[in-house]
Order: structure tokens, then sequence, then C-alpha cells
């Protein structure tokens, strides 16, 4: 292909823009369902007793969570690189919202890094509160910045950014739960019970905030009732249920993979409802919001040859660490 | 309260200077591991599984550090500099969501299987992750330098419109991302890195010797591989160095002129050894004339051209669009100073070595001590050098820093966040230094066959090679 065409013309003739919109919130539902489950854990850690088991929650998290987190700089990369105008309009109007966002990812990432540095009981004591609180916080803070990035709205406080931030936090913990499971020898039913808990709760808030899409927010109505909308609500409740059956069943992979399902179920809403606005405060469309041709081909050509080796990184390292947590691993 | 523009700037400079100190001690430490993983494997003896071991613990809080403060600067384009963002994300943006896809992912994933995998996977495979999470740390630095380097030499774009606004539009993508200056910066910034790294742990190593009695032929091994790191990177980044220095008068005559402080254009420009401003109003950008200043002649002119007569053009040209320069003639002092105190304690120690006294000359080893920290203070001259000589601009000739800022910003939200990161990463960083003096005060764990005399020589299976 000459040069000359591919600054004016997609690859191949695909519609690129739209191909990335859906990159992005891949991206998006793959942060949230890998270190989402990371983040459950941390939750599930402030709930659980059990000293055996705290300990091999957190050497569960330990291989996964720095590549997991990845997932969410590759989301705004590629927002950063393929939609600029969102990527900033997005982090500059809910600044503190981001920094909120940070510094939970933050103190999540380096507390159990440092609580196994010694083994006194106030130093543990003190990052274990900051894992929990950092691990609980961020997926909460994520959850009001994608509420405010789908209505349009920059508020640090509001009804449906803290719905939806606990939309996120407890479909986290029921990633967690499953996730938490999986890395045990012999499955806890404490933790099987606040998998279901959670499940339960994440379909309640779930459907109120479907619920408050229809009835408060503007031009949303017809979306929600549209097939596609209905059917991903149907579709979670099923996988709710089935979650909770394979979760008491000591299915925990299964669980796993359902809990990921409807984490890319919601994602994949928000998406629907969003489309073709990218940005709601300044109603930009996403065929407006994309860079040149040539950026986009560009971009393109990176993601077709790097895309498949990531998740071949993830096949490995899942793969090196699955089943139960080994005696003497983690920190 | 302060201005939102200069609370974003600040808050960038130290949230990037903060950041900076851990993934240079993971790019320089990288290299020594896979080496550490290599006879481990190949099982020259059981002192390398335990180098390997020691190190990967302090290169694997580091790299948490790192991976936290990181995540912070991919965001603050986008909360800081909103215009910036938006004008040149579709440049500026590619080789940022490339180093996550192509480099992150790699460095990070194979990362959790080097410091938790070691029974998990087979020898082979474990030497791969090693490699690959230095492969991965290395090609983190090309995609950032790739992003940097078009900061300071911005090629292959026009100026175009999207929705409405005036944005940089990519033209030429091999010309936009590998500027000369790229090659330039990441063999002086690799190169660097390793230094500061073998630095860091001879530094170490020596305190270690000087303090205590304990496992000295492990911290005798690590002395060993630190020297050789810096006999090759500290001699090199001198001769890069000045070519490169070529290079920027080349490409940033700016630049060029803030680091020698030239005020007027001439030729056969003085080398200030030093330069004081005289007016307490005008410190940062003094003038020919208020300034002292005790120079070699034609230094500068010889340095920056080759020539002695060649000509430099002077700082009075730019106008307003000039940086504070004497913060850049001042940090580009000290590296230099650094960088040749670095040359010498390299030939230092090698003669000492050559001599079969590298461990009796107690002064080399105090020197070392005092030196741990320098490899990485120099990486922080080096790019207060590169960074503040550019500005105004953040985009050299094309775009200002202030014009780039968030419009919507207030100064309180700019300086409420400012706040939380002086104070957030301060504690961020005393942490790291006491973890890292905890593990360095542990050591090493005892080698096989002596765990009933903890304070034995470690040297039982090093002898046994």
């Amino acid at each position: 292909m000459m040069p000359l065409s591919l600054a004016d013309t997609y690859l191949l003739g695909l519609p690129l823009v739209e191909m990335w919109y859906v990159v992005i919130f891949l991206t998006l539902a793959m942060f949230l369902w890998l270190d989402g489950s990371n983040f459950g854990i941390g939750i599930l850690f402030g709930m659980v007793d059990d000293e055996e088991i705290k300990e091999s929650m957190l050497a569960a998290v330990a291989p996964l969570w720095d590549g997991t987190e990845v997932w969410l700089i590759v989301f705004g990369g590629a927002m950063f690189a393929v939609f600029p105008d969102v990527y900033a309009g997005l982090f500059s109007e809910n600044y503190l919202l981001m920094f909120l966002i940070l510094g939970a990812l933050i103190i999540r990432g380096v507390s159990p890094e440092f609580r196994e540095q010694r083994h006194d009981a106030s130093w543990q004591r003190v990052w274990g509160v900051l894992f929990v609180s950092g691990s609980t916080l961020a997926p909460f803070f994520l959850g009001v910045f994608t509420a405010n990035w789908l209505i349009g709205s920059t508020s640090l406080l509001s009804l449906p950014g803290v719905v939806v931030g606990l939309v996120v936090v407890t479909l986290s913990a029921v990633e967690g739960a499953a996730f938490t499971n999986m890395k045990l020898e012999e499955k806890s039913a404490t933790v099987n019970t606040y998998g279901t808990i959670f499940q339960v709760a994440y379909l309640v808030l779930a459907v109120t905030t479907v619920g408050y899409l229809y009835l408060f927010v503007e031009g949303m109505a017809a979306k929600v009732l549209s097939p596609f909308a209905l059917g991903l609500v149907a579709l979670t409740a099923i996988l709710g249920i089935a979650y909770i059956v394979l979760l008491q069943s000591g299915q925990s992979l299964y669980a796993f993979v359902t809990a990921g399902v409807q984490t890319f179920g919601l994602i994949a809403l928000v998406g629907f409802l969003l489309y073709p606005t990218i940005y709601p405060i300044d109603g930009l469309i996403v065929q407006d919001a994309a860079v040149s041709v040539l950026a986009m081909n560009v971009m393109t050509v990176v993601l077709v040859i790097f895309l498949p080796l990531v998740l071949l990184y993830f096949a490995v390292l899942y793969n090196a660490f699955r089943g139960p947590v080994q005696a003497g691993e983690g920190y | 309260m302060v201005d939102p523009v200069l609370a974003s700037r600040i808050q960038f400079a130290w949230t990037t200077a903060i950041h900076i100190i851990f993934p240079t001690l993971t790019m320089g430490l990288a290299p020594f591991l896979v080496y550490w993983t290599w006879k481990e494997v190949r099982g020259d003896g059981e002192v390398y599984a335990r180098l390997r071991r020691f190190w990967a613990k302090i290169f694997g809080l580091t790299f948490v550090v790192g991976t936290v403060t990181g995540i912070v600067l991919e965001f603050e384009f986008g909360t800081n500099f909103a215009a910036y963002s938006s004008a040149v994300g579709g440049i500026f943006g590619g080789p940022l969501a490339t180093e996550g896809l192509m480099a992150f992912f790699l460095e990070s994933t194979m990362l959790g299987i080097f410091l938790f995998g070691r029974n998990r996977v087979s020898d082979r495979m474990y030497l791969v992750s090693a490699f690959l999470v230095a492969l991965g740390s290395w090609l983190s630095a090309v995609w950032i330098l790739i992003a940097n380097s078009w900061m300071q030499t911005p090629a292959g774009f026009e100026m175009g419109t999207r929705a409405g606004q005036e944005v940089a539009v990519i033209t030429d993508p091999v010309a936009a991302y590998l500027t000369p200056r790229f090659f330039w910066m990441f063999s002086h910034m690799q190169m660097a890195a390793v230094l500061s790294a073998a630095l860091f742990i001879a530094g170490i190593a020596s305190y270690k010797l000087l303090t205590t009695d304990d496992r000295s032929e492990f911290w005798k091994k690590t002395i060993k591989v630190a020297v050789v790191a810096m006999l090759i990177t500290a001699p090199f980044q001198a001769v890069q160095g000045d070519a490169y220095g070529r290079h920027v008068h080349d490409t940033q005559p700016a630049k060029m002129a803030a680091i020698e402080a030239t005020w007027e254009t001439q030729t056969g420009a003085p080398l200030y050894l030093f330069a004081f401003p005289t007016n307490p109003d005008n410190l940062m950008t003094p003038t020919e004339e208020e300034m002292i200043a005790l120079g070699i002649p034609n230094g500068a002119s010889l340095l920056a051209t080759g020539e002695l007569n060649g000509e430099m053009v002077g700082l009075e040209e730019f106008g307003d669009d000039i940086p504070p320069f004497m913060l850049v003639f001042w940090s580009f002092r000290a590296m230099v100073g650094l960088g040749l105190w670095f040359i010498l304690l390299a030939f230092w120690a090698a003669y000492r070595w050559r001599k079969g006294e590298l461990f009796e000359d107690t002064l080399l080893q105090k020197s070392f001590v005092a030196s741990a920290g320098l490899g990485v203070l120099a990486v922080e001259l080096g790019w207060m050098v590169t960074e503040i000589g550019r500005q105004p601009w953040a985009i050299q000739d094309v775009l200002r820093v202030s014009d780039g800022v968030s419009p919507g910003l207030t100064g309180g939200e700019a300086t409420l966040t400012l706040v939380g990161f002086v104070l957030g990463y301060t504690v961020l960083l005393s942490t790291w230094a006491y973890i890292v003096y905890r593990l360095v005060r542990a050591g090493p764990d005892a080698p096989s066959d002596e765990t009933s005399s903890p304070t034995a020589d470690g040297g039982v299976e090093v002898s046994a090679e």
C-alpha cells in the first residue's frame, strides 16, 4: 500500500474509528475484570478474619496486580493517542476525581508490598487498613468517573456517581470472591457467603442504575429500552444467578469467568448508551473526536501486532500461577 | 493559592522528578539481574542465586513504586495539560499508548513470574522471564524517549484542525518518531541508568563491607560486577555526551546558549566555569551586564561546534522565549562534575583491582558509599537541563507550556493536588528508602551450608567455584 493512501483511507477500508471506540471500552473492561478481582480481594481482605486465608489473598494478588493495572494505563494511553480531546476533557474536567483514583491506586499498589516488610502488628495493621481502603476507593472512584462520563457530569459527589461507584465496588468484590476461592486449597465458606451477598447487591445496584438512567437522564430512555440494553440486563441477571450457584458448588474458576462476562456486559452497556457521543459535556461525537487517518492507521498496526502478544503474556502469567497458592509463596 | 499554570508546572516537575528515580534504578538493575539469573540457572554457584534473590527484592520494591508513580504521569497530561493533550495527542499520545502495549505489559507480567514464580516455572522459563523484564523496561524507555524527543525536536507533522481546534497532525510517522534526538537521548539515558544502578549497588555493598564482616564475599561479588559496569558506562557518557552537546547546539540553539549562559551571539564564545547573577531582581535570566563569570576563551564554541571560532547564538536573540537559564547552566555543570567524578571512581577502583587490593582501600569504599545516590542525582540534573532548557516551550517553537495548561483548571484545585503530591510522594519516597535500608541491614540469606553459623563469612560456596 502506498504511504499516500495510508494518510487518506483507513486500513483495508475498515471502520477504524468505531473499532477504536470498542477497543477503548474493551481495555477498560479488561482492567475492571482482571484488576477488579485484585480490588475485590483487597475489599474482602478487610472482612475475612482467618490469617491464613488473608496471607493467601495477598500471595494471590502479588504476582498479578502490576500487570493487570497496565490495562488502565493502556486505556488512558489509547484514549490519548486516538481520542485526545476526550482524554483531555474527561481528565481535566474531573480533575480532583482523577487524583482520588490515582491516590487510591498508589495506596493499593504499595501497601501489600510495604506490609510484608515488617512483621510487627502495628505496621501490618496500618498497611493492611490502607490496602483495604485503596482497594475499595479505587473501584468506587472509577465508578464515579464512569457515571460522570456517561451522563456528562463533573460532580465529585452525586447520586448516580455514588450508585455507579458502588456498582463497580460490588462487582470487584464478586470477582475477588471467586478469585480468592480459586487460590485456596480449601474453599472458604465465608468467602462464598460474601461473594453471594455482593452478587445480589450488584444486581440490585445495576438495575437501580439502569432505572435511574431511564427516568432521570435526558435522551437515555429510548436507548435503555432497546433490545440490546435490555438483553444485557437480562443476561447479567442470569449470569449473576449462575455465579452464585457456581461459587456455592466450588466451581470458582467458572464463577470468576461468569463475573468477567458481567463486567464486559456492564462496560458494553456504558459504551452502547454513550454512542455515537463520546464526550457528552461538549456533545462531541466519536467521528469528530478521532485523530487523523494516518495516526489511526499507525495505532491500528501497533494494536494488531501487540494485542495478541499481550494476551499471550497474560496467558503465560495466569498459567504459571494457576491453582491454589502454594506454601511459602507471596511477598 | 498558586496560579494554576505555575502549580501545574511545579506538580509535573515534582511528580516526574520523584518518578524517574525508580525506573532509573530498575532499568539499570535489570541487566545485572539477567546476568545473575543466567549464572544461577547455569549452575555457576549458589552465590548467584543469592545475588539474584537479594537484589530482586530491592528491584521489586522499586518497580512497584515506579509503577504507581508512573501511572500518575500517564494521566497528568490530561488533568493538568488538557490543551497540550488536545493539540498534540495525535502524535504524542501514540508513543505513550505503544509503551503500554509493547513494553509495560511485557515487563509487568513477566515481573510477576520473575519475583514470585521461581518454583512455578522451569529454569529456562525463569531466565526468559528475567530477560523479558529487562527488555520490557528498556522498551518502555524507547517509547517514553520517542515522545520526549519529539517535544525537543518536533518533526513529521503539520498544523491542521480537528473539531474546530488547531492541532498537530502527523504526516510522517518515521520522521516524527525516529528523530536523531531520540538516539542521542536513549543511549545517554540507558547508560546513565546502568551507571546509576552500579553506583547504587556498589555504595550499598561498600557500606556493608565497612560496617560488618558478615557475608563479605557476597558484597565483594556485587562490587566487582558494579565496577565493570562503571568502567564501561562512565567513560561512555563523557564521550557520547560531548557529541550529544554538539547535536543539541545544532537542533536547539536556545538550550545550548542556556547551558553555556551565552548572552550575545558571538564567535569563539568562552566556556564559563562559573557565572553568578549580580542583579537580585533578575536571578534566573541575567544579561551579559548582570552576570559575573570566569571563562575559558573559545571553550563553549569548541564544545558546541567543534571549532574554536564557531558561532554560538546568544540568548538575547530569543526575546522573551528563554528559559531560567541559570538553573540550566548550574544543573549542567553539576551533572558534568558528577560524571567526571564517576570516571575517576571507576578508574581508581580498576587500578586497585589490578593491584589485587580492591577491598583494602577504605577511602575508595567510603567514596562508593558517598556516591550511592549520586548517579540518580546526575540523572535528575540531566533531565533538568533537558526540560528546563526547553522552556518556555512544551514543544520546541510550536507550543508554550503556559498555552498547554487545562483551561478550566482553578488555582485552588491545582494547589490542592500539588500539596497532596508533595506530602504523599515525600512519604512514599521515605518509606521506600526506609525499606531498602531494612533490606540492606538484614542482608542476603545465608548460604545453604552455613545455616548453623549465621555470622560466618558467606564465601564458602564462592571459593568452590
